[in-house]
């Protein structure tokens, strides 16, 4: 479960989050919406603890991110946006380097976790390449798979679809569907129609500010009869 | 501090899964040989069994290869968006400091080490004298954990390998020619006497001096100990900033 209170950022004289609030509770898969530059990521950041916000709190299972890092770090899987890993190690070398740190430390149970992380998001044929080598979508599949390494409670997923192609996206997304029953889940992502398909719940955020909360359905009814991408503009018009 | 093991692992390996590792000892042995059996090392020359010739040039050449090494630590992690992979795990910043720190160290003197046949010749060719060979050995790790610590810090401070190679080079020769009495003796023209004694402190040269004479001073083995320390806390702060 994760609660957000009147989180901000500011970068200079830009406020990139300004009083953003929401929570997720166990069993949602919350769309985190809104245009490039709007405070999608920055949010993430703050909520997996990789930036200190300038005020309002963030809290995982109740524990608060700014007086327990590791604490709230150790209960979240996070996929940071492009899917970042070291390049010169293998899939299975990096997934192993994943587990260690989580706390699987026997070689059993290392490759336990590893081995489930690896079916989970098929990976098995590229195992032991080096992740440098890897399709822009093996590489993201990766990424997921760090995130889940260690089947945790809530996930944090930046664009986990961005860049694969229909069928990949279908199944990261069945993948996350399936995954969400016991778990706090947040995409972020600026492809709507992905919003209809897996989300239960839907937040657009514009100029740092949280502009709807609620469900696909309820933003659908709206604008009656528009697409959902014109509900989109309307709502972040600002940004524009 | 029990995920320094996974991250020092991880990246002690990693020199050795890039070229950097191959090509960073190759280069490192190849030119301190080279410079010992050089006319001005005067290996030879010397008449001495010892490896004083083969050491004099390790304060120098660190001041290039030392920052080598170090300039990936952090500026690489920042410019691949991994510093955020890591930095979501939970892990604190110190852990991840020292375990990078620990790895380049380690690395730094496996290279040091490997010049091990160097002290074998002299052992052939004359009756060295054993206890100075291990205190120089020594000293040039301690020395060698000093320039890294340096090197993590500049590291710690840009996204650029360029710029991070840049500044560890300045600081380390900074650090070098605080122990030559030209130099000193500008800053002693500039400064009052007693700050520029202070400042002739720092150097590394006259801290690693004694080692090579076979004396492990505390007073020098505290001065590395304590530059690696400053140096550390400077980049965990650097990196929470």
């Amino acid at each position: 479960m994760i609660e957000v209170q009147g989180l901000v950022k500011t970068y200079g004289n830009k406020r990139a989050v300004d009083g953003v609030t929401f929570t997720v509770k166990r069993g949602d898969i919350l769309g985190f919406l809104g245009p490039n530059g709007a405070g999608k990521s920055t949010t993430m950041k703050m909520i997996t603890g990789f930036l200190r916000p300038d005020a309002g709190r963030a809290t995982v299972d109740g524990i608060d991110v700014a007086e327990d890092p590791v604490g709230v770090k150790s209960r979240l899987g996070y996929l940071p946006e492009s899917a970042p890993a070291y390049p010169e190690m293998t899939v299975e070398e990096f997934l192993g380097f994943i587990a260690e740190i989580r706390g699987f430390r026997t070689p059993a149970a290392k490759t336990a976790q590893v081995d489930r992380a690896i079916k989970l998001t098929h990976l098995a044929p590229v195992r032991k390449q080096s992740i440098e080598t890897l399709s822009k979508g093996f590489k993201q599949r990766v990424g997921f798979a760090q995130a889940m390494l260690h089947d945790p409670g809530v996930l944090v997923l930046d664009e986990p679809t961005d860049g694969l192609d229909p069928n990949q996206k279908n199944e990261v997304r069945s993948l996350i569907k399936s995954m969400a029953v016991e778990k706090a889940v947040i995409l972020s992502t600026h492809i709507l129609e992905e919003v209809d398909a897996i989300c239960n719940r839907v937040i657009i955020i514009s100029q740092g500010k949280v502009v709807a909360d609620e469900t696909p359905a309820q933003l659908r009814a709206r604008k009656p009869g528009a697409r959902l991408d014109e509900i989109f503009r309307d709502l972040t018009r600002g940004d524009i | 501090m029990r995920h320094i093991t996974p991250i020092f692992k991880r990246e002690f390996l990693g020199y050795f899964r890039s070229p950097v590792a191959y090509v960073f000892l190759i280069a490192f042995l190849g030119i301190s040989v080279s410079l010992a059996f050089s006319r001005y090392g005067g290996f030879f020359r010397a008449g001495v069994a010892g490896l004083e010739s083969y050491f004099t040039f390790f304060p120098w050449m660190f001041m290039f290869l030392v920052p080598a090494v170090g300039m990936r630590l952090w500026s690489e992690e920042k410019r691949s968006g991994t510093v955020e992979l890591l930095f979501t795990l939970p892990v604190t910043t110190l852990e991840a400091v020292l375990g990078k720190f620990l790895a380049g160290w380690a690395f730094l003197a496996i290279a040091i080490l490997l010049s091990f046949p160097m002290a074998l010749t002299v052992g052939y060719l004359g009756a060295p004298d054993w206890g100075v060979i291990v205190t120089t050995y020594l000293g040039a790790i301690l020395m060698a954990g000093g320039y890294l610590g340096v090197c993590s810090l500049a590291s710690a401070m840009t996204k650029n390998q360029v710029i991070s190679f840049v500044l560890s080079l300045g600081a380390c020769a900074i650090l070098l020619f605080l122990g030559f009495s030209s130099f000193t003796d500008t800053l002693e023209g500039m400064l009052p006497l007693a700050v520029a004694d202070a400042l002739a402190n720092f150097s590394f040269i006259t801290h690693f001096d004694a080692f090579t004479k076979g004396i492990i001073d505390p007073k020098d083995v505290v001065f590395f100990l304590s530059l690696m320390g400053f140096t550390l806390f400077l980049n965990v702060v650097v990196l929470e900033r």
